[in-house]
């Protein structure tokens, strides 16, 4: 009988491999040990065998390697055309891709073309045997999400599909490279550009090395909606200046605009676990907790002393910020300078 | 002259929930959320109206979803759209992205021929991203995803600024071509009030059978034909209309289920509290310490 294959889409832009996709890899080997199935690597790119190469640093039993000048860059008909023939070839039961940008961009129109099930920004994948109808499905793959504005955790299932497929933020698995990987062996993939590949065409692009790192973080002081504006977030910057933090946001922060988005901690911005996490007026939707409720030791700062906040805080603060994190400087420095 | 479909949706206002709409065990209920226009969208929308504004041409405006949802294409007639088509039957219900950018593929294909389709990036309700790259790919066109800008439009191609991790990319694509928006691309227009003295009327077949109840069905098709007459009358393209497959609609065409559903209940209560008081703070950095985090 076919093995049950796992894959993961391995990202690249500009031949760096996107840090998701090795999160990825780690998750995709727990699932295929649970399913006694094997890990397998896609990669696509140009002069980026070393990307194969590396991925068996996160468990891949094997890499699927297409190589080819013409995709350099990412761009949607050439991509989803490999992973569709791909697809239709070997029958992998799980694909998982990062739900970055590209990644977005991609996986839906492959499980359309493929038919596919797809679950977008899951916070949690596991296996499981599921009864659904009365019928027996053995080895599913629950794929977990926050839904409905946060209000209720869904498990998603396909069950009666064969690829399953979902898409996960950077930061939400961890990355674990292996004790003992597996041998290399990369299987090289011809790619023949056809015309509709061409249709369209990257000009230009800009990419910034982002000075934001949230995930490598130790310490994080983090705003949302209930500072009410722009200029309170100063508070949390002198906060953080003054212990060694970085300053991020809730979604409602960033929509508000009080922050930019790339400092956006939660389901669909990045998931920290840093050893601080300091929420100031941030209520806390499931959204926000699925990306800090890992954090070793967690302080919420909120008005309201009914915020779902408390309910994940180590240390709770019932008071204003803008009295609050001035007196915690003030203590902080006397304390330890 | 460019003609161009654009996807809109009416959704629950997830993002405001207040405590009007929490029940009793914390837990939300759905029923009582405003339905809202999508904002994305709206962006969607503005995109195309710009590029008619600019080059001539034709916008249409379409939405699948339950009767209720023919508020959002009076809004997009309020704002400049030429045409809208509420797509909806109770074979619809239910679906997934699948089963939605199916459809509406197949909507689009009875619309005629097209240059552009807009569409929001993602809808509040789910924030999936999907249902656009999916209709791309059913329409067999490709997309664009993540607009920001429109930089122009030559010789068959439009050009196009688009967010891409960490940066931008500038893509020029040949048309037709599916494009979805973001956020902060645009600033949709207001309602104009001449539109919305011309269409506030504008009526679905469900909401004239609604307004004569009780009347003959010829009196209904009177109504109807009134209507069209006054140009208020707005299309509704059914399962049957369309022709689709049924079994690729609604729950039987959806191939991801909900196998479970946990409410979440957000309760309050931390582990320890400290007072908002020098006092407070210095006990707080204490225990910080002896947590090892200083």
């Amino acid at each position: 009988m076919h093995k049950n294959e796992v894959w993961v889409f391995v990202e690249q832009r500009n031949g760096k491999p996107a840090d998701v996709s090795f999160e990825l890899l780690s998750k995709g080997r727990k699932l295929a040990d649970s399913m006694k199935g094997v890990l397998k690597a896609i990669v696509i790119g140009h002069d980026v065998k070393g990307i194969a190469t590396e991925t068996f640093k996160y468990g891949a039993n094997e890499a699927i390697l297409v190589d080819h000048p013409d995709l350099k860059l990412f761009r949607t008909m050439p991509y989803t055309r490999i992973m569709n023939d791909l697809i239709k070839q070997h029958n992998p039961r799980i694909i998982l891709f990062g739900a970055t940008v590209y990644g977005r961009d991609l996986a839906p129109r492959v499980a359309s073309n493929t038919k596919s099930g797809l679950t977008a920004d899951c916070t949690d994948l596991k296996i499981s045997d599921v009864k659904y109808l009365g019928k027996d499905y053995p080895q599913l793959l629950l794929q977990i999400r926050p839904a409905f504005g946060g209000n209720i955790v869904a498990t998603i299932i396909t069950p009666d599909v064969h690829v399953q497929m979902a898409t996960v933020r950077e930061g939400v698995m961890e990355m674990h490279p292996c004790e003992k990987p597996f041998p290399v062996k990369i299987t090289e993939v011809a790619y023949k550009p056809i015309d509709i590949d061409g249709i369209l065409e990257v000009i230009e692009q800009h990419v910034e090395e982002s000075k934001v790192n949230l995930k490598g973080a130790p310490i994080i002081v983090a705003g949302g909606y209930g500072l009410g504006s722009k200029e309170n977030f100063k508070l949390l910057h002198d906060l953080a200046h003054v212990i060694g933090g970085e300053v991020a946001g809730s979604r409602a922060a960033v929509d508000a605009g009080f922050i930019g988005s790339e400092r956006q901690v939660g389901q669909t911005g990045v998931t920290v676990r840093p050893k601080l996490y300091i929420a100031v007026g941030i209520s806390g939707a499931i959204q926000h907790r699925a990306g800090m409720q890992e954090a070793k030791k967690i302080i919420a700062i909120n008005t309201d002393p009914d915020a779902p906040i408390f309910g994940v805080s180590h240390y709770g603060i019932v008071g204003d910020a803008a009295q609050v994190i001035p007196l915690l400087i003030e203590t902080y420095k006397n304390k330890l300078k | 002259m460019f003609k161009s479909i654009v996807l809109v949706k009416q959704v629950p206002d997830t993002a405001n929930i207040t405590g009007k709409v929490m029940k009793d065990d914390g837990t939300v209920n759905r029923s009582m959320l405003p339905a809202i226009f999508n904002y994305e969208d709206k962006v969607a929308l503005e995109f195309a109206l710009q590029i008619k504004d600019t080059y001539g041409g034709k916008v249409i405006a379409i939405t699948m979803g339950p009767a209720r949802a023919a508020d959002i294409l009076r809004e997009c007639l309020f704002m400049g759209a030429d045409e809208v088509y509420a797509i909806s039957d109770r074979k619809f219900a239910g679906a997934d992205t699948l089963a939605t950018s199916y459809v509406l593929s197949e909507a689009i294909k009875k619309i005629g021929d097209y240059d552009f389709i807009f569409a929001g990036r993602q809808a509040i309700d789910g924030d999936t991203a999907q249902v656009g790259p999916q209709t791309a790919e059913k329409l067999e066109i490709p997309q664009i995803t993540y607009a920001e800008e429109i930089l122009g439009i030559k010789d068959g191609k439009i050009k196009i600024k688009k967010k891409i991790d960490g940066g931008y990319e500038i893509v020029q694509c040949k048309m037709p071509v599916l494009i979805t928006v973001l956020k902060g691309a645009a600033e949709p227009r207001p309602f104009q009030a001449k539109r919305i003295m011309a269409y506030k009327g504008a009526k679905t077949l469900t909401e004239l059978e609604k307004l004569t109840e009780g009347n003959s069905l010829l009196y209904v098709d009177t109504m109807k034909h009134e209507y069209e007459e006054r140009n208020l009358f707005i299309e509704t393209y059914s399962a049957d209309d369309l022709k689709v497959d049924e079994s690729r609609c609604g729950i039987k065409g959806s191939p991801t289920k909900v196998h479970k559903v946990e409410s979440v209940v957000l309760s309050g209560g931390s582990k320890e509290l400290i007072e908002p008081t020098r006092d407070g703070m210095g006990i707080l950095i204490d225990k910080l310490l002896e947590d090892r985090i200083f």
